[in-house]
Formats: structure tokens, C-alpha cells, sequence
């Protein structure tokens, strides 16, 4: 069996190694090359894909939660989903997830994960107290702020590219309800979603939703939907079932049309310019987890998100231009989220950076490949960067001028022979 | 709150059973071989549903014992999940009758005794459930895994007649027939994968049946149908057929 990244792009064989305890893993870190730590397979791209592929979700048990700091200690294959369910009833959140609840606390840490708070609280590893990790020797160690850490480093955000990461201790944080007071505001043109995330910067979570289909003077046109948690002492958070789709759609189902017609559907359901709604948890973080694999509405010929993030000073120039590109080229984006984010963290290969950042779903179809290049054109131009977690096209060139610091991560590889044990279809491809 | 007793505890579906109940509430036992290797999730419950959880040491094989066993359990529970299973191997059990035996014993008759003192505790309280886990294989005996069948083939026989008996003392019995589960005792086995279900998928069907009073389910459900279609070959067919 082998296992597919969330895009379902590209498919490739690969054999699934299981471990049921450390010497298990240990023999086959030891054994085996071309090695690489797979959570819930929800990277997009090629991230977590390889010749051997180390299944790390089975490993799923919680280990202990210090009240009074707030610490919860788990392994890596526990999903952020379990420890929602286990603990917003008793008043934690997250203190940073993602748009989906639906990964791993491993694979949070190696893309070094970020949400609607980026601007507030940074990326997933401000969270992380230490982690677990098993290195290319087979030797476990401890790694945080102060032990170990260059690995701490080179870990969060280094896409399981420095071991296997096998427990973690995280920070939650103190909520005290599961609902959440929602302002919705709707722009007209990119400037003025723009001048909206400043108007809004101070409100701790905030994401906009952007019709990328917009031409001319409509370009950026969005729905900025910022917000906190309420304070009504109602913690009665449950598992849903949701729906799902059971099988992949026809590719024709996904053209330019269905396209257009979600996002006016979006995009017109909101009369005036600025509203409030009171909504729960799962419908501000995670919507998308609501339609269980949603990947499929791309037909099986699989898709991608391109995400990038361009320079705060610049990032109007380049989103514009971006846009424009998107908008000409008739591909669709069913999903295109912006974002405006905060500081820079001192990971080797994380993400983020301060300005704005760009998502767009794409379905693989012929000419995609060319209007991705495209785009990376621009991304260079601007002096931005992509998304590894999402990517799995993005070129050498491109990617090495986003990541100033890959010298210093691939220096750190060398030097504890990584790189000849730890490798992804990415990591080969774009010679990290 | 409540107690479960988890009977077979070390198990990927009684694990799954743990954290279901867990979640809805309730203390959890758990009884098994090994009591030591069941810290960690023991661990495991506490941290995720802040219940009270209890490793217990019980050997299903060791009828003797079984009376102590439930004796010692200082709060009665509210009800009881047997999820004891042992396959073996087909062919072993054929010219070994120690391994036969084992099938035998460990699906069926260490049940029988367990669940024997459980019952006529739960018949004089005139309160509890108790849900035991066959399966599909006891449907209809077939070469590759009789052995096992005929023993949960007898465990289902044994519930129903329990369900029969306690029905009028208020006690539910529920009968669980999963089909592929994707577990330990299936690794390394090619199972099909619309038909197969994760161990979760099993404790939340479990959960809900049972707690809205459930005689028999399949989990899977489509494997009802499966069975339904397997159990309606005429013999004469039947015992040509390698399925």
C-alpha cells in the first residue's frame, strides 16, 4: 500500500514502515535510507513523500498535562482534533492551529504551523516547550529553546528533515468558550482589504477570503472575517460527524463556472459592508474539516495549494500582479485565503515573515505547471517566498532566495549526517 | 460516575472502546494480562478524559481466578465490554489441538466463566449491559479460520441466550460482529479498504448501539449485507467455494 499527500499529487510508490516501539524504530533508522516521518498526510505536496515512508499517527497516546502551566505532553501521532475534544471542554485551546485540526502534533512542528493569529502569537513552535526526537544514528534526544538548540531550530519548520519526531510538550491556552464573536467585513478592491487588516490588526484572529476570479478594478476584492473568543462560560464542545465526500468528483465537475458561482455565492451572502456573527470553533478554524476528504472535489488527477508570502512593504505590488496573473490565466481558485502576518521567527525554514500571504488551490491539469512558474517569477521578483508544507512544484532557484538561512540548515544536515538519511520527493527535488 | 469493565483490554478495539467511554463520561477498568505494559494508556485516559481508570490483572484462561477477579472490584460497574479474541493460525489449530484448544478457550469458554459471574451479578441488581465482540467469521464456518468461527460462532449462541434470560431483569446484552478491522491481529493482512474500519470507527458504532439498546450490529453495517449474502449460498455451493 502506498500512502498519497493530501493534494493526491503526485502518486508515487512507496513502502509504509510501521514501528510499535523506539528499538523497532531504531532499527529501521539504522537499516534504511531515504527516510521520511508521515503524521496524517495532510502536507499537499511532496513533503512527505519517499521512497520509505515512517508512519508515526498509530503513536497517539497523551502522557501528562500540567494544570497549573498548562503543559500537555503527547506523542507526535496525536492529532490537534483529540486534544480539542479532550480539552476545550475544560477550558485549553490551542494557543496556534492551523485551518485544519486534522494533523499531527509532529507534522505541526516540522512545518513549523501557523493560523488566523500568526500576527499575535507566531508560528506553532512558540507553543512547543521540547520535543522528542529520534536523530539519523538512532539515538533519542531532547531538544528546546535551551537544550539542543541548533536542533530546536532546524526542527521546527524543517519538514522532518532532522529525525523523527516522537513526543512533544505544548502550551495551551486558557479559553472560556466554544464560541467565538465574528466581524465580518467586505471590500471592494485590494487596497481596501488591506487598509481593512490594519484597521483590524489588533483583534487577535483574522483571515480574509478572496475572489481571485475579480478582474480589473475589483482585483482583492474580500470578506476579512477577524475575532475572538467570547467569554460565556459555554465549553460544551463535542465531536461532529460531518459530511463527506465518498468518492472523487469527475474532473469536469471543478471548471471555471462552479468556480465563479461559489465565489459570488460567497462573496453575496453578506449584505453590508461590516457585520457580527456568533459562530463555534469548528466554523471559525476549521470549515473545510466540516466535508471529510475534500481533496476529492478535484477529480483524481489531484490538486495543490500555492501559498507565498511577499514582503509587508512590497506585498500590495506583488499580490496585485499575482492576482492579475491567477485572474488571466481563467484558472480557479476554489479556495484563495490572504493574510496578513506578523513577525519572523528564528527557525531555519520556517515560513512565515512579515506581510501578506497568498493561498490558491489548483487543480493539476495541463498548463498548471506553467502558470505556477509564472508565479514563482513573481515570488522572486518580490523578494517572497512558498509554502514547503503546500508546495510541489516550486523551482531551486526560487526556493533558495526565499530561505536565506537554507545554507545554515543544510550545513546543520551535513554535520549529523541528516541528509544522507532523512529525504522527501521535496527535499531532492529542490536540493535541500 | 459509572465503571466500565473492559475485559481483553490490551486489544486495538478495547483501547478504542477505553477512549469512547471515556469520552461519554465514564471510570474505566481495564482487565487483561500484563498490567505493567497497560500503564502508559492508562496514562493515556486519564490525561485525555480526566476519568478515574484502573489496570486490572486478569487471565480469561484462569477460570479460578475469575470469581476473585470480580469480587475485588470495590465499585461494581455499570457494564461490561469482553473484547478477548484470539485468531491463532488456521492451520496450526488443524494438527495441534493445544492451539485449537487455546481458539477455543480464550474466544469462548474464558468468556463463558467471566461473563457467567458478571451476569448474575447484573441479574440481581437488575441493572448493567454487557456487550461481548463475535464475529462475522462465526456466521458461517469457512476452511480459512473455522476453528476461530466455531468458537465465536458459540460466543454468539452463548449472548443470546443471555439477552433472552436478562431481558426481564433489565439487563441489555448486545452482540458485536465486526468485520475487517484494522488492528494488530489483521497487520500484514491486504484487507480491502472500503470494508475495513479503524478501531475508532468500531468503539463509536460500539457506544451507540449499546447505549441506545442495540441486540445485534455489524461494524461495518454493510457487512450485515455481506453476511446476509454469504450465509444465503446453499451449502451444495458453498463447500466448493474458497471465499
Amino acid at each position: 500500500m502506498s500512502l498519497n499527500s493530501w493534494g493526491m499529487y503526485p502518486q508515487v510508490e512507496n513502502n509504509v514502515l510501521r514501528f510499535s516501539d523506539e528499538k523497532v524504530l531504531e532499527n529501521i533508522v539504522k537499516k534504511s535510507d531515504n527516510l521520511i516521518a508521515y503524521g496524517n498526510g495532510r502536507s499537499y505536496g511532496d513533503s512527505a513523500l519517499a521512497k520509505n515512508i515512517i508512519e508515526v499517527k498509530p503513536h497517539n497516546y497523551f502522557l501528562g498535562f500540567d494544570e497549573q502551566k498548562g503543559l500537555l505532553t503527547v506523542q507526535a501521532g496525536v492529532l490537534l482534533s483529540e486534544i480539542l475534544e479532550s480539552f476545550v471542554p475544560r477550558g485549553w485551546f490551542l494557543k496556534v492551529t492551523p485551518g485544519t485540526k486534522l494533523i499531527t502534533i509532529g507534522g505541526a512542528i516540522a512545518s513549523d504551523v501557523h493560523g488566523k493569529n500568526h500576527h499575535v502569537e507566531g508560528c506553532f513552535s512558540e507553543c512547543v516547550e521540547s520535543f522528542k526526537i529520534m536523530l539519523a544514528d538512532g539515538v533519542v534526544v531532547n531538544s528546546s529553546r535551551e537544550e539542543n538548540p541548533e536542533l530546536f531550530l532546524a526542527t521546527c519548520g524543517g519538514m522532518g528533515l532532522t529525525g523523527v519526531i516522537l513526543e512533544a510538550q505544548i502550551y495551551l491556552k486558557k479559553i472560556n468558550s466554544k464560541y467565538i464573536d465574528q466581524i465580518t467585513i467586505k471590500t471592494k478592491n485590494l487596497r481596501e482589504t488591506f487598509d481593512a487588516f490594519e484597521e483590524y490588526s489588533g483583534s487577535p484572529y483574522s483571515v480574509a477570503w478572496i475572489d481571485c476570479l475579480a478582474k480589473g478594478d475589483e482585483i482583492g476584492k474580500c470578506l476579512l472575517m477577524v475575532g475572538d473568543f467570547k467569554d460565556d462560560g459555554d465549553l460544551s464542545y463535542t465531536r461532529k460527524g460531518g459530511l463527506s465526500i465518498p468518492f472523487n468528483f469527475p474532473s469536469f465537475a471543478l471548471n471555471n463556472y462552479t468556480v465563479r458561482a461559489f465565489n459570488w455565492l460567497y462573496y453575496g451572502k453578506v449584505g453590508k459592508r461590516v457585520s457580527r456573527q456568533k459562530v463555534e470553533i469548528d466554523t471559525f478554524f476549521y470549515p473545510l474539516d466540516a466535508i471529510g476528504n475534500w481533496n476529492r472535489i478535484y477529480g483524481k488527477g489531484g490538486f495543490t495549494q500555492y501559498q507565498c508570502i511577499l514582503p509587508k512593504e512590497i506585498s500590495y505590488d506583488g499580490l496585485k500582479e499575482i492576482l492579475r496573473t491567477i485572474s488571466d490565466s481563467g484558472k480557479g481558485s476554489f479556495l484563495a485565503v490572504v493574510k496578513l502576518y506578523g513577525k519572523e521567527n528564528a527557525n531555519y525554514l520556517s515560513f512565515p515573515i512579515e506581510g501578506y500571504s497568498l493561498a490558491l488551490d489548483f487543480k493539476i491539469e495541463k498548463g498548471l505547471f506553467e502558470l505556477l512558474e509564472e508565479l514563482d517569477k513573481i515570488v522572486l521578483k518580490y523578494k517572497g517566498r512558498i509554502y514547503l508544507t503546500k508546495d510541489v512544484s516550486v523551482s531551486r532557484e526560487t526556493f533558495e532566495q526565499g530561505y536565506p538561512d537554507i545554507e545554515k540548515f543544510r550545513a546543520y544536515r551535513k554535520e549529523n549526517n541528516m541528509n544522507n538519511k532523512f529525504e522527501s520527493l521535496q527535499s531532492k527535488r529542490v536540493g535541500i | 460516575m459509572s465503571y466500565l469493565l473492559i475485559v481483553g483490554a490490551k486489544s486495538d478495539i478495547a483501547k478504542a472502546v477505553a477512549r469512547e467511554y471515556a469520552r461519554n463520561g465514564y471510570n474505566i477498568y481495564l482487565a487483561g494480562r500484563g498490567v505493567d505494559e497497560m500503564a502508559s494508556f492508562v496514562t493515556d485516559l486519564k490525561v485525555r478524559s480526566g476519568c478515574k481508570v484502573q489496570a486490572l490483572e486478569l487471565d480469561v484462561l484462569d477460570y479460578a481466578s475469575h470469581h476473585a477477579f470480580y469480587e475485588g472490584l470495590e465499585e461494581k460497574p455499570l457494564g461490561v465490554v469482553v473484547a478477548v479474541g484470539y485468531l491463532g493460525v488456521q492451520s496450526n489449530a488443524q494438527s495441534d489441538f493445544e492451539e485449537a484448544q487455546k481458539i477455543m478457550d480464550t474466544n469462548y469458554t474464558g468468556v463463558v466463566s467471566i461473563l457467567n459471574i458478571i451476569a448474575n451479578d447484573f441479574e440481581k441488581r437488575k441493572s448493567g449491559f454487557i456487550v461481548g465482540i463475535g464475529s462475522v467469521a462465526g456466521d458461517r464456518g469457512r476452511k480459512s479460520n473455522y476453528i476461530y468461527g466455531s468458537a465465536k460462532s458459540a460466543l454468539g449462541a452463548y449472548l443470546s441466550g443471555l439477552r433472552n434470560r436478562l431481558h426481564i431483569s433489565q439487563v441489555d446484552v448486545m452482540t458485536v460482529k465486526p468485520g475487517f478491522v484494522a488492528t494488530a491481529m489483521t497487520e500484514g493482512m491486504d484487507l480491502p479498504e472500503k470494508l475495513t474500519a479503524q478501531p475508532d470507527e468500531v468503539a463509536e458504532d460500539i457506544y451507540k448501539a449499546q447505549q441506545s439498546k442495540k441486540n445485534i450490529i455489524y461494524t461495518k453495517g454493510l457487512w450485515r449485507w455481506i453476511m446476509l449474502i454469504i450465509t444465503s449460498i446453499p451449502e451444495w455451493q458453498f463447500k466448493k467455494m474458497s471465499i
